[in-house]
């Protein structure tokens, strides 16, 4: 695979374009894998980069029912952040977002992270105790976090109002090194880099059963035939549960609708992102000027990918006392993606009762913050077959344990 | 927009009227049974990709918790019945097979 660099622009430029070649195959899969990854989101995708990276194994597949990166990876909001409470979650979210810092390099593709930084907006009282002892908490994890003011929080966002009459801005959480990355371009990277090791890439290729004998996988069937594996690994969010079923076992986990939108372009007005959990609304600026913005889950399972409207008029509703400028925008497109919640609002990445299928998902609201981090742990499970030090507490038998990573209490998520 | 009839005050209400309680007819666990059952009491779900039983609540109406049979994928509402229901009834099942022939039964 050639490299892309500036060079490589230059030397495009001679010979009119016709030199790139193809990012990644479209090849038909081999009878026989070492791996098979079902799932190419950004998850499934980053897991088979450093099963190559970390640990050699390229004999690889990854599979997946639509497009690459067409799934929850195509539909956030693509916020970075690591400002968790608990140790296990800021642990793994902190690991994935330095490794956000690099990751243009490590992949050879531009992924525009922006480390633009990102306000929790606390808007009661409870808010800004909650969000204090975050800060604290993150001091002792060695996330850099601090609590900021009102002013503080005005100066950053000029086009905040911070004197609503509901809920006034009594301070943030402020993380400087947050931010936000160019989603398609990560799943596009990865998946460059992965084609660039030898494995396969398979697209348009549903799982329609998998093969089990005496407690192992033996073989995946899927609409483009029968692949054996050496280990499965499941990474498919929302449809976690099906293809856990398929396996023959039951995961702890509900599918549900998370909307999001976008309004038309504007001039640059705003250089973080801002969220608010209070209100359930959080908003950022891309690149392009339009103004991104993301809403609530519905309460009941769904497989849609379009969600009820009536969280969207929730969502505008708060924005727009948070931001009144914002009063006549024109929304451009809302759509819709099904995320995986579990008990405590923390991922899964387990083992499970089927000997070498591994389960990487539950990642619910926030799953593209964590992306290369999942992936860098969800890779050590599968080479090693048991779980390394990130990816120790978020055993599925935590649920049995009582040993929960509570970060639904703890205020660590947006919902 | 969903729209569930309350079987107890025959209302029609939509989403906004209506608070979504999970999953059915799920068995509590209770004191002495072991830990699996209480991890499957408190958290393992069925999750189906079809047909799904769940638990809603007429909270802005007459405050009632009932049922309800409703599609995932295409949010068909098969009918609701009343709470005190261990297993769905025959009504609902006959309504479910009348329109998904295939269906196999609750999982």
């Amino acid at each position: 695979m050639k490299r892309y660099s500036a060079f490589a622009i230059a030397r495009e430029a001679l010979r009119y374009h016709t030199g790139w070649e193809r990012a990644w195959g479209n090849p038909e899969p081999k009878k026989r894998y070492d791996v098979v990854i079902v799932g190419a989101g950004g998850h499934g995708l980053a897991t088979a980069f450093y099963l190559g990276k970390n640990f050699g194994i390229t004999n690889v597949a990854v599979i997946e029912k639509g497009w690459l990166g067409g799934g929850n990876t195509g539909r956030n909001t693509t916020i970075i952040r690591s400002n968790y409470l608990q140790d296990p979650s800021a642990a793994i979210y902190e690991k994935s977002r330095s490794l956000y810092e690099t990751m243009s390099q490590d992949v050879n593709m531009n992924v525009m992270f922006s480390p633009r930084g990102v306000i929790m907006l606390a808007q009661t009282h409870h808010e800004v105790r909650g969000y204090e002892r975050t800060a604290h908490a993150n001091a002792l994890q060695g996330v850099d976090t601090t609590f900021i003011g009102p002013e503080k929080v005005k100066e950053l966002v000029p086009i905040i109002n911070i004197d609503g009459p509901r809920y006034p801005v009594l301070g943030g959480l402020w993380q400087p090194r947050g931010g936000t990355a160019r989603h398609d371009a990560v799943a596009w990277g990865y998946a460059r880099a992965c084609a660039g090791m030898g494995m396969d890439i398979i697209q348009n290729c549903a799982v329609q059963g998998v093969e089990t004998e005496g407690g192992q996988v033996k073989a995946v069937n899927t609409t483009k035939g029968r692949i054996e594996c050496g280990k499965l690994a499941l990474v498919v969010a929302g449809h976690s549960s099906d293809l856990a079923e398929m396996a023959g076992f039951r995961l702890p986990i509900e599918s549900v609708a998370l909307q999001a939108l976008v309004s038309e372009p504007i001039k640059p007005c705003m250089d973080v992102v801002v969220m608010a959990n209070t209100v359930h609304g959080y908003m950022s600026q891309s690149d392009k000027g339009e103004m991104v913005i993301g809403g609530g889950t519905d309460g009941f399972n769904n497989y849609t990918q379009r969600g009820s409207f009536h969280h969207i008029e929730e969502t505008v509703r708060a924005l727009v006392e948070t931001f009144p400028m914002i009063s006549r925008l024109k929304m451009l497109r809302q759509w819709g993606g099904i995320v995986d919640m579990t008990g405590d609002r923390s991922p899964i990445i387990s083992k499970t009762p089927v000997g070498n299928i591994f389960v990487n998902c539950g990642w619910g609201t926030g799953g593209f913050k964590a992306i290369p981090g999942s992936g860098w742990a969800m890779a050590e499970l599968v080479a090693k077959g048991e779980p390394g030090p990130l990816a120790a507490e978020f055993g599925v038998d935590r649920f049995r344990e009582g040993r929960f990573i509570d970060e639904s209490v703890a205020a660590g998520v947006a919902h | 927009m969903l729209i569930l009839t309350c079987p107890y005050c025959g209302v029609e209400a939509d989403e906004t009227e209506l608070a979504p309680g999970g999953e059915a007819h799920l068995k509590r666990a209770t004191v002495g049974d072991s830990d699996e059952a209480f991890e499957a009491y408190l958290f393992d779900r069925a999750n189906p990709k079809g047909v799904h039983f769940e638990r809603w609540r007429h909270a802005y109406g007459c405050g009632k918790w009932f049922l309800a049979a409703r599609h995932t994928v295409t949010l068909e509402v098969y009918g609701t019945y009343k709470a005190q229901t261990p297993e769905p009834t025959k009504e609902i099942v006959a309504a479910i097979k009348k329109r998904l022939p295939e269906w196999e039964g609750r999982g």
